[in-house]
């Protein structure tokens, strides 16, 4: 049965008011961004494209310059701990979990209240701790004494591992969504498939390379993605912990801010586009890796 | 009934879509009431008590719209005025430059022509309005001709206070030190040795200062620059004629490494912010601070004990005078498309009044905008004011530099005192930084 121009119109009504917030909030501000990122335009005052006209020079000064590079570099360094680190370590205690029967519900709940906490708010709490007189009370590095852990003891607020520190202390905001996910994709999978194995004679780690993982492997690309997503744009946790510590953890999202705020409107919309692009790039490969994963082990029809 | 119900929700899906597509409408300021935005939260009391003696003296309500953080009120004016929907009166945050967009986009309202009229026009000997303020403090908003912002030339603003950057000491530590308590350091050598042994005598940090906000960094850096290199060599950087690695500018950023080496600077203080400083010296965790004039009401508030006292930079050259950062505090704007301009310009008259200017100088513990209300002050307030002399700032300066090469400078000197870097290197990334947007 052809559908008639009364149903398209009918059905095409239903998409409408989501095409219409889609297109003001998203189309929109990215087509007027790419515009703005042509000029030299400080957003006070009328826009006239004619005047404020720069051609490519706002990427080209991107291009050339190094403290954006390092921006991305630093972005790039906390996404690397994210996605090894937090995620392993989420998917062990999401295996973990997974297996366990009582108080299942109260383990969820624990690890869900990491991410809903507010960003500032965990950088505030960790920089607390972290903070030596005169400005704190050197908490961490008590705790870490007293645990016989004095080798650990150091500045780590803005010491020589300051980076490595804020990578981590980022992964304890990240941790709380990629586990939940990653529970919810583990609990997806058939147990009969566990069962069949285990008749056949494999151990856990077979089960766990040839069920688990395959069959996780469009949870693992989702969270890859996020966490990608996340950690190249985060900024309030990082401003709060330590305020970019010299550059040493300044990530993309400071420069655009303090670009903004210096009426570099244009070199920050150029910023923010370079920075968007690249994400979905990474985005795309991401889910092209996926894809070749899933192909691979015969979830996916050639 | 089927198409009543039809009907209902095309009109809801059509109500839903208009709403959406139009947004929700510009606030409309009442005509009768004068509206006025600013950042200073901390003041609010100050100001309403203020607004309900104009209209208890003048019949117009007035309102003070107050928005905090400072970040988000500079996003909320630009928003505003893009929409057009600027309050009568209100302030603006930023460097020159940003004042001078604003001014050119129109939306500001040019003072001068009531600024060289008398405040009061009946009476004979009352002097003009412009007169009755700080020369520096005018200086702020007003544009010469043929100045470098291609600015029209007028007065733009009016100043209802002044801030000024000195270094704070806490004269209780020097007296349990044995040192004589109204003696503060004239040199970089005194100061340190005055940190180091006061700060091991008490056991508490030298210097503390909220390095993680660029500003503070920024403003230091220049008075050393200032005081090092002079007011003509500092222009001629500027202006590209001379390197920031030139040995000048190096001998600047070396205090910084000097600093770190003598052991005087609190730990973490390249990621401190300005409240974490203040707070520790208010505790008197620290012997020597870098602040504002506002310090004193926030040292106030903190500690009712804290025994303290401004001195000038400590020298690092006898060569060329040392300068003071300062001269802006907050300045009042008129829209200029406000309907009610004179009655705003009336209400700025007021305010800038001697009664109105001691009771903000009181309440507030800023000083004040306009001459002649010192015998009031507080006693630490009016040592400020001698200062005045030799105020400097980027709003008085004939150029200003590119916003980046600070933002590199900064985050230079920061990673100097983080031992990350030399100061030759950071010499070294701020001239190439300056190349490049020079370059253009």
């Amino acid at each position: 049965m052809k559908a008639t121009l009364k149903d398209k119109a009918a059905s095409f009504s239903f998409v409408l008011p989501a095409l219409i917030i889609f297109s003001l909030f998203y189309i929109y501000p990215f087509i007027y961004s790419f515009i703005l990122s042509l000029t030299n335009y400080n957003m006070i005052g009328k826009f006239n494209l004619r005047e404020s006209f720069v051609g490519l020079q706002n990427f080209k000064d991107i291009a050339s310059d190094g403290d954006w590079w390092k921006a991305m570099y630093n972005g790039a360094f906390i996404t690397f701990w994210a996605l090894s680190f937090q995620n392993i370590l989420a998917l062990m205690l999401a295996l973990s979990i997974s297996q366990v029967v009582r108080m299942n519900k109260f383990y969820r709940v624990v690890f869900f209240i990491l991410p809903i906490l507010s960003e500032i708010v965990i950088g505030l709490l960790l920089r607390r701790l972290m903070l030596s007189e005169p400005t704190g009370h050197d908490i961490l590095n008590h705790i870490v004494n007293n645990l016989g852990l004095g080798f650990l003891a150091q500045d780590w607020i803005s010491g020589e591992r300051v980076r490595l520190i804020t990578a981590l202390v980022h992964c304890w905001k990240g941790f709380g969504w990629a586990f939940v996910i990653f529970l919810a994709g583990l609990q997806a999978i058939p147990e009969q498939l566990y069962e069949a194995a285990r008749i056949d004679g494999a151990n856990a780690w077979q089960s766990f390379r040839k069920i688990t993982l395959p069959l996780l492997m469009p949870v693992i690309t989702l969270i890859m993605v996020i966490t990608i997503i996340g950690t190249m744009s985060a900024f309030a946790m990082i401003l709060a912990l330590n305020q970019g510590a010299g550059g040493e953890t300044t990530v993309p999202i400071m420069i655009i801010y303090n670009h903004l705020g210096t009426g570099l409107a244009g070199l920050a919309c150029a910023e923010g586009l370079v920075l968007g692009v690249t994400l979905i790039l990474i985005s795309f490969t991401m889910f092209f890796v996926s894809k070749k994963v899933r192909k691979k082990y015969g979830l996916l029809p050639d | 009934m089927k198409d009543k119900g039809k009907r209902i929700k095309l009109g809801l899906l059509v109500g839903f879509a208009v709403l959406i597509l139009t947004g929700c409408p510009a606030p409309k300021h009442k005509e009768d009431k004068l509206v006025i935005w600013h950042w200073m939260s901390d003041r609010r009391d100050a100001f309403n008590q203020l607004a309900e003696k104009y209209t208890q003296e003048n019949g117009l309500e007035v309102e003070f719209k107050l928005f905090s953080p400072p970040e988000l009120y500079s996003q909320k004016i630009i928003a505003a005025a893009r929409a057009k929907t600027l309050p009568d009166i209100f302030g603006i945050l930023g460097r020159r430059k940003t004042l001078s967009s604003f001014i050119k986009a129109g939306y500001i309202l040019d003072l001068s022509s009531y600024m060289n009229n008398k405040i009061n026009s009946k009476e004979k000997n009352d002097r003009l309005w412009k007169d009755s303020f700080y020369p520096t403090t005018l200086k702020m908003v007003t544009f010469n001709p043929n100045n470098n912002y291609a600015v029209d030339p007028g007065i733009y603003g009016v100043p209802i206070d002044t801030a000024i950057m000195q270094f704070v000491y806490n004269k209780n530590l020097f007296e349990k030190a044995g040192l004589d308590p109204n003696k503060s350091p004239e040199t970089l050598d005194e100061f340190i040795t005055l940190a180091q042994t006061i700060g091991t005598e008490s056991s508490v940090t030298g210097f503390i200062c909220g390095w993680g906000e660029d500003w503070l960094l920024n403003a230091l850096a220049v008075e050393w620059a200032l005081n090092s290199m002079g007011e003509n060599n500092f222009f001629k950087t500027i202006e590209g004629e001379i390197a920031y690695t030139d040995p000048e500018w190096i001998k600047v950023f070396t205090i910084f490494a000097k600093l770190k080496d003598s052991g005087i600077l609190a730990p973490n203080i390249a990621t401190m912010t300005n409240k974490e400083a203040e707070s520790a010296f208010s505790k008197e965790k620290a012997v020597f601070s870098f602040n504002g004039s506002w310090s004193v009401n926030v040292y106030k508030q903190l500690s009712e004990k804290l025994n303290y006292g401004f001195f000038s930079l400590p020298k690092v050259s006898s060569e060329y005078p040392t300068k003071v950062w300062g001269g802006a505090g907050s300045s009042l704007l008129i829209d200029a498309n406000s309907s009610k301009k004179d009655q705003a310009v009336e209400f700025l008259k007021w305010l800038s009044a001697k009664d109105q200017q001691e009771f903000l100088a009181k309440e507030t513990n800023n000083l004040p905008a306009i001459k002649n209300v010192d015998e009031n002050l507080p006693l630490i307030l009016k040592g400020l004011l001698g200062s005045f002399t030799n105020l400097t700032h980027p709003d008085i300066w004939p150029k200003d530099e590119d916003p980046r090469v600070i933002e590199t400078m900064n985050r230079g000197l920061q990673q100097i005192v983080m031992g990350l870097k030399t100061p030759k290197q950071v010499a070294e990334e701020i001239q190439k930084k300056k190349e490049k947007v020079s370059n253009k």
